[in-house]
């Protein structure tokens, strides 16, 4: 479940073949420059680009005939014949998508079982949690007081989600479902792993050997076994391990589980930051004097976090779609709810509506994040290009 | 008392000291845990130890690489588990590996629109999660037409709910032959590179590896089908009352699995095959051309090495993430690994002993890629002063 990447094999030795999401910064896939008069028109422009050798004349020709062939339908299945609204009669007559389902199922997608009349609860707290994502995001917020923020919002959310207080129903953790999970598990799981992590990094390139054997026994045995093995025994295997009569909850048990899985995988990120640091930072660092947490904390850690920034947040990504096995564990995450959304015998026909409306959910946070990390990448090569 | 400061200053015996104290407390909670999962297990009459393995699992498994029938053991019921999940990742792993190369190839492509698409192709398939394509793909599959109206994109070729039926060469000891010379002409282009490279080595002048090669491999096989009177009988499916017979068939669910599984690991390889062509530098070709090489054997012996160094370590661990992306074959019930365990473990209540035998067993097959590749990596490795 890594999706690790390779742009910088000479500075990151450990997590180098680790591949990315970034596009190299060169832009390869786009046009070639305009060079002559030519490029100013357009014509210029398509015969330098895609009809310059009969190669590609003929590539150009085939991608033409697909488009023909393919955007048409398409286009009449998405828009023109599709079905807006109304039963799903309606929809039986129409041609093409039957986006009703999603108009009369959207609440059962976002928010899976939550109590009916109270899913402005769920609504909102998944509004908060995305609009702190959004500032979170711009640079010049980074000042302590945003995680003041977070503190505050993240409180706002539990007492949304579970209620029983101001007036609020209580409602059990087992009957949320949606997207509040989906986003839950993923920010959870990675605040959770990112300290774990560099605890983790730091073990593995330590001295002492029974540490540094112990973090490199747990790094690959975890990152050597499927996420979903991982689940199971949280999900199974981890009621055992607690003595009688405590139980931990069934989403607190995959939270667990997510997060030692994504603190191994963010540890070999941080450990490829950590071997990027010249060694002439560690001696000086020594010369100076410093203790091993001081060493850590104030010359290599804020350098080292700096370069795995990009790791950092590809990683994020991965954990955001993973949190989708949950559904195997019987979590009801958003995919769990869309699957459930199409065995309803009414609408059983237009399971590929809700397939597209889900995935396009996941695409919107994957793809924004994945054009952030690569904003954050120029950010941090501003200083350093020359 | 003095003496203890000191010791304690001393960095070797603090760090003796640390360990002493972080081992006591990793066995103290090892201990806690062993010792309630034994009170649990004991409490709910559940046995532990391996010896269920040999017990009958008495559950039929859908489709199988050995003969498998309820009455086996659990053990046999793992190892068809097993070859289940080896057998799609393999499958998978070629599939994704072309698909792969030609996406990459085609987004570096001189022709904006055939970049374009590649494009799309991938930040598409790579931020949409794996599972929810292979439920997609699962769901196409089952909502196919039934066999009596089933597709025929290819002749003879039928795609129904009940999977895919294809034709298959019916058998004949001429394919037995082929199959060994084969293996036979294989062998012989190793040895052809090897000496190739050794005479280019030390005398300087080029050797015609690859078409030799290219004979080797293609000539014996032919030669041993046709000495054997070219045996072309094809198997054909055929409809018969509600469902095909003859002909190869594969399952739905392997169908849904290798299609999901090969498309999404494509989008990943195709970057990594990208960002491999586009490290190494043009200046490459340029001292290439100047030492008066080929276009083909710059390719080969200067573009191709270099840029294989970049490319396959990752593509190694796309490899190896396929192999344990395989495992969400359970929510589409394809019979693998994790699938098979989890009936078992089930059915046993051994959850224990069925989990950590998974997790081995995914342990030893990435030791293993991890191994090839470091062995690879060490091969490859740009060696510097």
């Amino acid at each position: 479940m890594s999706k690790d990447t390779p742009t910088t094999p000479s500075t990151l030795p450990a997590a180098g073949w680790a591949a990315s999401y970034e596009e190299e910064p060169s832009q390869a896939s786009a046009p070639p420059q305009p060079n002559g008069v030519t490029a100013l028109k357009p014509f210029g422009w398509a015969k330098d680009n895609l009809f310059n050798t009969p190669l590609n004349t003929a590539l150009s020709v085939a991608c033409l005939a697909i488009l023909w062939f393919a955007v048409p339908p398409i286009v009449g299945w998405v828009l023109l014949n599709a079905s807006w609204s109304g039963s799903s009669e309606a929809c039986r007559e129409a041609a093409g998508a039957c986006w009703s389902i999603i108009v009369v199922k959207h609440r059962l997608i976002f928010f899976g079982t939550y109590p009916y009349d109270e899913q402005w609860r769920p609504f909102l707290a998944c509004a908060l949690f995305v609009a702190m994502l959004g500032v979170s995001g711009v640079r010049a917020l980074w000042r302590p007081w945003l995680a003041g923020a977070w503190a505050l919002v993240l409180g706002a959310m539990g007492v949304l989600m579970w209620g029983g207080v101001f007036g609020l129903t209580y409602v059990a953790n087992d009957k949320w479902g949606g997207l509040p999970i989906t986003l839950m598990l993923s920010v959870f799981s990675i605040t959770l792993a990112f300290p774990l992590s560099i605890l983790l990094a730091l073990g593995r390139q330590s001295s002492l050997p029974a540490i540094r054997s112990f973090c490199i026994g747990f790094i690959e045995l975890m990152r050597g076994v499927p996420l979903v093995s991982v689940l199971f025994m949280a999900s199974v295997m981890f009621p055992l391990f607690l003595p009688e009569g405590v139980t931990v909850d069934k989403l607190l048990r995959a939270l667990a589980g997510l997060t030692l899985f994504t603190a191994a995988y963010l540890a070999e990120a941080v450990r490829g930051g950590l071997q990027a640091i010249p060694r002439g930072q560690y001696e000086a660092a020594d010369a100076l004097g410093l203790s091993y947490w001081q060493k850590t904390a104030l010359i290599i850690l804020p350098q080292a976090l700096r370069i795995v920034i990009p790791p950092i947040v590809n990683q994020f990504i991965s954990c955001f779609k993973d949190t989708s096995l949950v559904t195997i564990v019987g979590l009801y995450d958003l995919l769990t709810a869309a699957t459930v959304a199409t065995t309803d015998p009414e609408w059983r026909p237009y399971f590929a509506e809700v397939y597209v409306f889900a995935g396009l959910m996941f695409w919107i946070f994957c793809f924004s994040m994945s054009r952030y990390s690569q904003w954050l990448e120029r950010l941090a090569n501003r200083y350093t290009r020359r | 008392m003095s003496n203890l400061v000191q010791a304690l200053n001393s960095a070797r015996v603090r760090g003796w000291l640390y360990q002493g104290l972080f081992l006591a407390c990793a066995l103290a909670v090892a201990w806690y845990l062993v010792s309630n999962t034994l009170t649990n297990l004991a409490n709910r009459g559940v046995a532990t130890g391996f010896g269920f393995l040999n017990r009958e699992a008495g559950f039929e498994i859908g489709e199988s690489f050995l003969a498998y029938a309820a009455s086996d053991t659990y053990l046999k019921a793992l190892a068809v588990g097993l070859l289940n999940t080896l057998a799609v990742s393999a499958a998978a792993v070629v599939l994704a590996s072309v698909l792969g190369v030609l996406i990459g190839v085609a987004r570096l492509s001189s022709n904006w629109m055939v970049g374009r698409f590649a494009a799309v192709y991938v930040e598409t398939i790579r931020n949409v999660p794996l599972l929810l394509q292979l439920v997609v793909w699962y769901t196409i599959m089952n909502r196919l037409p039934s066999p009596r109206e089933a597709l025929e994109p290819l002749p003879h070729v039928f795609l129904s709910n009940r999977g895919m039926k294809f034709p298959v060469l019916a058998e004949h000891p001429g394919h037995g032959w082929a199959l060994l010379a084969l293996i036979a002409g294989i062998a012989a282009a190793v040895a052809l590179v090897r000496y190739g490279r050794r005479h280019r080595e030390t005398t300087g002048k080029p050797f015609p590896t690859v078409p030799l090669a290219i004979a080797a491999v293609i000539l014996p096989p032919v030669a041993a089908f046709i000495a054997t009177g070219a045996p072309l009988a094809f198997d054909l499916p055929v409809l018969a009352g509600f469902n095909f017979e003859g002909g190869g068939a594969v399952t739905p669910e392997f169908t849904a699995l290798l299609i999901g599984l090969s498309v999404y690991t494509a989008g990943f390889i195709a970057e990594i095959v990208r960002s491999g062509i586009l490290a190494v530098p043009q200046g490459q070709t340029e001292a290439g051309l100047a030492l008066g090489l080929s276009p083909v054997q710059i390719l080969r012996l200067v573009i191709l090495p270099q840029a294989l160094r970049v490319i396959v370590p990752p593509l190694t661990s796309q490899y190896l993430n396929l192999t344990k992306n395989s495992s969400l074959a359970v929510a589409i019930g394809y019979p693998d690994l994790v699938s098979v365990t989890n009936t078992s473990a089930n059915q046993t209540g051994q959850v224990v002993e069925a989990v950590s035998m998974m997790m081995a067993v995914y342990l030893v097959i990435s030791l293993c890629i991890a191994g090839f590749m470091n062995w690879y990596n060490r091969r490859v490795a740009l060696v510097t002063r």
